[in-house]
Parts: structure tokens; sequence; C-alpha cells
């Protein structure tokens, strides 16, 4: 479903601040993979992310979604293939336009935007159908300006504007980063519930790795801008975060230097 | 002073700021919605009216100077909008860098700095010298508001089409939008040019009323629609929240920014002064937001309503 060969994105080139943010970077995801990443702060992960979905072009290497070659495609092109969720809520959503024109405006994802009305009836009573199984209570404030939304409700929403068109691949980068323990738990439940209901292919970046290692089948885990492990089946199923720690050791040969997932 | 000549001034005010109010509709399309302060609005202003007056003196019917004028005008927010996407320059310069280009146009339009046209001569749609003893279906206060409302409910209509829709969300949430697949580049061009072709059919009709094209005539124009825009969200925004009524409120702000205006002109202002007291009475109120959140906290009673109003939500 989607491939990365060989993959390079250097930031500030021939500059002291030269950073090579993917180095020779190639990963394959077969059609319904559900891979967890996770690496320390600086790993590439969200550089990662951000080379598939395009918002800069990589400096070398080739990006195919479902065999179309994406590499030199603008990132609004690019978008019908995908669902993107941020880690910051106030980045998914457009927070001056209502929660039914947020949906609408996702709906429309890779199609042409023409005269015709920017949401239907039909498609509102969709909507609220959809907005009710998220159990917020949203169905009920349809027009309301997603500004009002507390980051959890943003968040479900944003994942549920990223699903509403089947998406060839869905991108989270640490979409529950920013939420409190417990909208962070609700919001990956949805995740898992969507990301099944739909069969997507999913690519979701996480700093928990309890997190990591119980979602999805699959788990990589990155450093210095390339995956230095990959864990899938039944493999993945018995790890443990003290593995997990071990085996970086072993792959990157030195200590997992990131407070945030050590102590989550 | 004379109570009853200020009074004899108000119909012509009215007139000003119905055309100004059409200005400042191409400004809130810009500022407000795609989040940009273009200020290539002041160049336009004077295009419209050049290429208005130009096509009338040279025997081109009154209708098509007003779409010749309006065509440049999109001409115009085009080059902006190509100058910030396609090259990169932050978008208050680039119009900064098409204003001062259309001076040289404009004045090339014209062939000098100022065009006169006779409005009794010419088949024109509003004049000043119409706005006593006509019948008041060719008064300029009626035709222009006839205007004011057609613009504002084809408008009404347009923001609320898919195309309109994504327009908004360009300039609430650019990411967001290239990740919904928008074309945010092509919004935005899109959207200078709706911009710059209204303000230049408030030229075109300026030029009309006043019988007269100069290349002055847009000096200071984001100002003054600027000043409409905010002084109509101030006075009427609790009121409007829907987007054809908030239109309405910025062409009211422009009817009663020429109201202040004749006004204080009554009142003996040194006429001079008046371009640096537009200037202060923008800075006021564009800077009152900010003030207000940096001075004025919130008192513990309205933090403990709203904490109610929240978990209720």
């Amino acid at each position: 479903m989607l491939e990365l060969s060989h993959v390079y994105k250097v930031f500030n080139a021939n500059t002291v601040n030269e950073k090579i943010a993917l180095k020779d970077l190639s990963l394959t995801l077969n059609n319904g993979d559900f891979v967890t990443v996770i690496g320390g702060n600086g790993a590439g992960k969200s550089t990662m992310l951000n080379a598939i979905a395009g918002v800069w072009r990589v400096d070398a290497g080739k990006i195919t979604i479902d065999g179309v070659d994406v590499t030199a495609m603008p990132e609004h092109r690019r978008a019908k293939f995908l669902g993107r969720v941020f880690q910051d809520p106030m980045l998914g959503t457009a927070a001056d336009m209502g929660i039914e024109e947020n949906l609408a405006l996702a709906a429309r994802r890779g199609k042409v935007r023409g005269l015709g009305w920017g949401i239907g009836k039909a498609e509102r009573a969709k909507y609220r159908e959809k907005l009710a199984t998220l159990d917020l209570g949203l169905e009920n404030r349809m027009t309301s300006k997603v500004g009002l939304l507390s980051g959890g409700q943003r968040q479900a929403l944003t994942l549920l504007m990223a699903t509403l068109q089947q998406p060839k691949l869905l991108l989270l980068d640490e979409h529950t980063a920013a939420l409190d323990p417990k909208t962070a738990a609700k919001v990956l439940a949805l995740t898992d519930q969507l990301v099944n209901e739909n069969r997507l292919t999913t690519l979701m970046i996480t700093h928990n790795m309890k997190d990591a290692i119980a979602h999805g089948n699959r788990l990589i885990m990155m450093h210095e801008g390339r995956v230095i492990l990959d864990i899938a089946g039944e493999d993945k199923k018995k790890l443990t975060v003290d593995d997990l720690l071990a085996k970086f050791s072993v792959a990157s040969g030195s200590e997992f230097a990131n407070d945030r997932a050590m102590l989550s | 002073m004379d109570f009853t000549t200020l009074l004899n001034q108000m119909p012509g005010a009215v007139a000003q700021g119905l055309i100004w109010g059409i200005m400042a509709i191409g400004v809130y399309i810009t500022y407000r919605v795609l989040d940009i302060a273009d200020l290539t609005v002041d160049g336009t202003m004077a295009t419209g009216g050049a290429v208005c007056v130009m096509l009338l003196i040279n025997g081109y019917s009154m209708p098509v100077a007003i779409i010749g004028a309006v065509i440049a005008g999109m001409l115009a927010g085009m080059v902006t909008g190509l100058l910030h996407t396609l090259l990169g320059i932050p978008p208050i310069l680039a119009g900064i860098l098409t204003q001062l280009s259309l001076y040289s146009v404009n004045l090339k339009i014209l062939g000098s700095g100022n065009q006169t046209i006779n409005t009794r001569k010419y088949d024109v749609l509003v004049s000043m010298g119409e706005l006593r003893g006509v019948p008041f279906y060719q008064n300029p206060i009626f035709v222009t508001a006839i205007f004011v409302i057609v613009l504002i409910c084809v408008l009404y209509w347009f923001f609320g089409t898919a195309m309109g829709s994504a327009l908004r969300c360009t300039g609430n949430n650019p990411n967001m939008s290239r990740a919904q697949g928008i074309n945010t580049n092509i919004m935005k061009v899109f959207g200078l040019m709706l911009s710059n072709g209204i303000v230049a059919l408030a030229g075109a009709l300026l030029a009309q009323y006043d019988g007269q094209a100069d290349v002055q005539k847009g000096r200071g124009a984001i100002v003054i629609g600027l000043a409409a825009v905010i002084i109509g969200e101030v006075l009427l925004s609790k009121l409007l929240k829907n987007f054809a009524l908030r239109l309405s409120a910025v062409v009211v702000g422009g009817i009663i920014y020429y109201i202040v205006y004749q006004t204080v002109i009554w009142l003996g202002l040194d006429a001079d002064l008046l371009k640096l007291l537009s200037a202060a009475v923008v800075a006021i109120f564009l800077g009152l937001p900010y003030l207000k959140r940096r001075f004025i906290r919130p008192s513990i009673k309205s933090i403990a309503a709203q904490e109610e109003g929240g978990t209720n939500a």
C-alpha cells in the first residue's frame, strides 16, 4: 500500500544547523497493516509522516502510495490518498467553521470543489449519525464553531474527518500526546474502532511504548532517520517495554534517550 | 455653523458611504476571510475609476465600462496573488509592489493625472448631480443600494458553495486545507482577484459619482475599507452572526464613516488632518482587542460562569 525506498531529507543543508532527518529510509506497508512508530526525539518519525504527506519534497528516494508514484506530487493532490491527524488539536480542523462544515470539507477531499452547495441536506443527516457514534454529544451541536470544542473533541472530530472518505493510508502523528490520559485513552479506542471498521492501513506515531505495543499488528522503531527495528505478528504481541528498551540499545548502540517515553 | 448645511450633505455622505461600503466588502474578503491585509486595493480603487472613465470617453457603453473596470481590478489582484504564491513574497509586500506599479499603470490609462467627464453628456449609473430632483430609481443612493444588495446576495451564495467553503477554510487553517486536498495557492489568488474586482467596481462607481477619475483617488483606501469593516464589527457584531448580515454591517460601517467624515468637516476640522484622523481611528480599533486581553482581567464571577457553561457544553 505504501512504499518508501531510500528516502533522504536534509534540513538546513550546508549550514551549521544541518540535520539529516531521513537517511536512506525504506519501509513497505502491506494492505491493512496498522503500524505503530516509536523512537527518540529527532529520530525522524514526524519527518517521515510529513514526507509521505508531501508537506515538502524529499531530497532523494521514491514514495509510492497504492502503486502511484507520489514523490513529486504536491501536498493538496496527495491528500486524496491520505487521512491525517496531527499532534496539535488546533491543526486538524478549521476553528472558525462549524462542525458540519468541517466534515463537509473533509468529505470533499480529492474531489472537485465547484459551485454546488458546500453541504447538502442528505449529508447533514449522515454526519449527525456519524457524530452520534462518537458519543460526545456533538450531533446536537452541528453548527457550533469547532473552536469551541475541547482538544479531545477536536481530535475525535479530526479522526472522523480523516476516515469520512476512506483513505488509502491513515497518518496519525502523536495524535493523543496533547490530551489528558483519560481523553487520550478514549481517542485511542476510537482510533482502533475506526481503523478496524474501515480496514485502514495506518501509520501511528506514539511516544508511549505501552500504546505502541498494545495497538496495531506491527511496530517499528526509528533512530537517526531510519528504521532500526521492525516487529510484526506474534513476536509483537509478546513484546514488553523492557524488551523494547533492550532492543533499542542493541540496535542503536546507545541508551533510549527520551524521558517522555521512559516515564509513560 | 448652520445645521441645515450638515443635513444637506447627508445624502451625499450616504451615497459615498455606500460606494465605499462596496469597497469595504472587498477588503473584508481579504482581511477577514483570507486573513491577508491586501494593500493592492489602494491602486485598484484608482484603476477601477480610470478604466471606467476612459472606456466611457472612448465611446463604450456604461455596462461595458463597469465590467472592464472589474476585470482590470481582478487582474491586479491576480498579480498580487502570483507575487505571493509563485515567488513567496509576503502578502503585505506583494500588495505594496502591485499598488506602486498600479500608480504608473493608472497614469498610462488616464494619459494624465486626472480625467473628468461631464456626467450629463455620458450615460452614467450614479452621479452626485442626481442626489435631488430625479425619480428615486435614478438616485445614486438607490442605485448603489441595489448594487450592494445584489453583491451581498451573490457573495452569500458563493461562500456557501463547496468552492466558497474551501476559500474560507484556506484563510482559517491553510495546513488543514492542504491536508483536505484544497489548493491553497489557487484559493488565495482567486480570493485576491475576487476582492480586487469588487474594489475596482467601487472605484468605477465612485468615478462616475464624482464625474472624474484621479490617480490619487485610492490613496489610503485600505484604511477607509478597514475602518468600515471595524466600525461595522464593533457596532453590530453582537447582533449579526450570519455571513450576509456581517457583510451588511461592513456597508453600514462605510456609511457611518462618511457621516462622521462630513460631520467633522462641518465642525470645522482642517481637511488636511482627515487622513491622520482616519488612521488614528483604525489604529485604536485594531489595537483595542489586544489591549483588552492584556490589561483587563476577567472577573472571578465571569470565570465561574464560563466554567459552568463549559461543563454543560
